[in-house]
């Protein structure tokens, strides 16, 4: 009784069950919210940026976390995304009549954003490491002078009058579709060719590893989640200028990945969702609406200092937790593990017994 | 019958010549050793020989393939594997991780099938881990599998070293100072395994190796190079008499 009762529980502690629950509840809870309006317009605001962030993080990661180069350009395939997906579903597409063509408008954004991202790559086969950031970060600088540039899209200005289709359940959708693709990849032999790349290239070139082409798909995968992205994010605040997607942009999506870890899936979702979350409720009018729940006895007077105080508290607060993380955990929350249940079942195995380094060196 | 055959090849750093007039003739099922001072250009010889550098002038072919001018994984996947003077392995990931990899060029499916996890992608995968965890059995790190391999002992580095070297499939193995850092006890136990390898995978063997235990106890052919040049070649009995190798190894005095 007892035996079968712990087979049980260990099948039960395997986690595969994990990733189809979360798939579906979350399928039903996305649809239901808008829906049956559980939550406030400003609650799923937060939870489509959280669905968009998460994509933005994962796919860097594939860059920055597994393959070790250190990519600043993502910012800039966000906009190509943006930019590409809101012209055609203004232009092109009849998406106001047809709302299912929005969708087409978010894969095609992703697809030239994708060719794009093999622009990238090209350099990363003479360079890697500190130069490379910097050929990347000069494509993002190429990206915003010529949006602000080309009358078409509106230089400076931007574009205004999106139409608002990006919405909870999509973005769930979107996301769940996405993050399942970055995660085959990363567990196939093109990923492990990505992980051979980290730990030292020209070994894995005499390994076999065909590291052209390895960096070429990474790019490009990298390129599409973050152009989708970016077509997500046009969609959802019906105005894109040049300025938006810029290094603060990029440097907040970093931010995202090293907070939750490198090298991890569900890192990535979790930097992603805890920046996110972290940011808006150390937002003075919701830090507000928290202290009102507490007893006024205690914490009004706190309550006024706090809230004329926060605005500037929240840029404290949070760039020191970063530093606190990355004293702590230097490779992020997450960094270099992953959570069991987003390992396909061939790639399992218990944690390896933790031995202390260089204990047994001979 | 000849497998791989370099003729004069010269390779040159700025102003200093590496390697000049470089010939080899290995023929197959062969077991042959390049010896020779620190700086000979021993090392040199195999990173041309893999497409690390590039000659800058003769010529190395392999089977009648021209190799000069292929990237290193595209003379990989001509079959030609090689190990490292100082381990190159892929330290943080697991050890089984590290033989998988070397599996690349034989996995046949294609990126669709890779992000979609369709097709020929678990038929692929499970026979890739069922090889690799073949050939950890054969070096015995089979139960380290799942450890990290920068958490190996050293001797268990150097097996896992050729274990992935193996996991390519190769005809042509080149070791590069397998021996270094060994004590003679596991000298002889790494002599043994080269031998029984060599038999098992058919392997043809070209080898670096200051070790002259075992140099002189397995290759059936050696080389020895100085500043670039080669100064003998022959039998372990022929080079332990040539006077002119004692000269490089132990000086001027001792060639009398």
């Amino acid at each position: 009784m007892s035996a079968a009762l712990l087979k049980h529980w260990q099948r039960a502690m395997d986690w595969r069950w994990l990733l189809p629950v979360l798939l579906a509840g979350g399928l039903v809870v996305a649809f239901a919210i808008p829906h049956f309006r559980l939550l406030n317009n400003y609650v799923q605001l937060v939870l489509i940026c959280v669905g968009i962030n998460i994509i933005l993080a994962t796919s860097l990661n594939l860059v920055n976390g597994y393959m070790g180069e250190f990519s600043l350009a993502h910012a800039g395939f966000m906009a190509v995304g943006a930019y590409s997906s809101a012209l055609l579903s203004m232009k092109v597409l009849p998406v106001v009549t047809h709302p299912a063509l929005f969708h087409l408008a978010v894969l095609a954004g992703g697809l030239v954003t994708a060719l794009l991202g093999l622009l990238v790559a090209l350099p990363s086969f003479k360079v890697r490491g500190d130069y490379l950031a910097i050929i990347t970060l000069a494509f993002l600088m190429i990206v915003k002078s010529a949006l602000e540039n080309i009358d078409a899209v509106g230089g400076p200005r931007g574009i205004s009058g999106i139409p608002r289709l990006t919405t909870l359940p999509w973005v769930f959708c979107w996301t769940a579709a996405l993050v399942w693709l970055i995660r085959n990849f990363v567990y196939s032999s093109y990923g492990r060719g990505v992980l051979a790349i980290r730990e030292d290239e020209i070994a894995s070139d005499l390994m076999s590893v065909d590291t052209r082409r390895v960096k070429i798909l990474a790019f490009m995968l990298s390129a599409f989640c973050a152009g989708i992205a970016g077509a997500l994010f046009a969609h959802l605040l019906q105005f894109i200028s040049p300025r938006v997607f810029d290094i603060v942009k990029t440097t907040e999506i970093l931010i995202m990945v090293y907070l939750g870890g490198i090298a991890s899936i569900g890192g990535s979702i979790l930097g992603a969702t805890l920046y996110t979350v972290l940011l808006e409720l150390l937002r003075p009018s919701t830090v507000a609406a928290l202290l009102s729940w507490l007893p006024a006895v205690v914490f009004n007077p706190l309550n006024e200092y706090f809230i004329r105080h926060l605005g500037m508290l929240r840029m404290i607060i949070m760039p020191l937790a970063l530093v606190m993380v990355m004293l702590y955990w230097p490779r992020g929350i997450l960094g270099m593990r992953e959570f069991r249940g987003f390992i396909p079942l061939g790639d399992r195995w218990p944690p390896p017994a933790v031995r202390p380094r260089g204990a047994d060196v001979a | 019958m000849t497998l791989l055959r370099a003729t004069k090849v010269r390779h040159c750093f700025g102003g200093l010549c590496a390697l000049a007039d470089f010939n080899l003739d290995l023929r197959q099922g062969e077991l042959m050793g390049i010896i020779g001072p620190n700086g000979a250009g021993k090392t040199t010889v195999f990173n041309l020989l893999t497409g690390v550098y590039r000659a800058s002038e003769g010529s190395i072919r392999y089977r009648g393939v021209e190799l000069v001018g292929l990237t290193p994984h595209q003379i990989t996947a001509h079959r030609i594997a090689r190990t490292f003077q100082n381990i190159r392995l892929f330290r943080d990931l697991s050890v089984l991780d590290n033989v998988r990899i070397a599996h690349y060029s034989q996995t046949r499916y294609s990126p669709i099938e890779a992000l979609l996890h369709v097709g020929r992608y678990r038929r692929e995968e499970q026979r890739i881990i069922d090889q690799s965890r073949g050939l950890l059995a054969i070096f015995q790190l089979e139960h380290l599998a799942k450890e990290t391999a920068c958490n190996l002992p050293y001797g268990s580095q150097r097996r896992l070293e050729i274990a992935r070297a193996l996991a390519i499939g190769p005809e042509l193995l080149l070791l590069d100072e397998p021996a270094a850092g060994m004590n003679p006890a596991e000298i002889d136990q790494l002599m043994e395994l080269i031998g029984s390898i060599r038999r098992q995978f058919q392997l043809t063997i070209l080898l670096i190796e200051h070790q002259m235990q075992l140099v002189m106890g397995i290759c059936e052919r050696i080389k020895v190079l100085d500043f670039g040049e080669t100064l003998a070649e022959g039998s372990p009995e022929v080079i332990q008499n040539d006077p002119s190798v004692m000269k490089a190894y132990l000086g001027e005095d001792s060639a009398g």
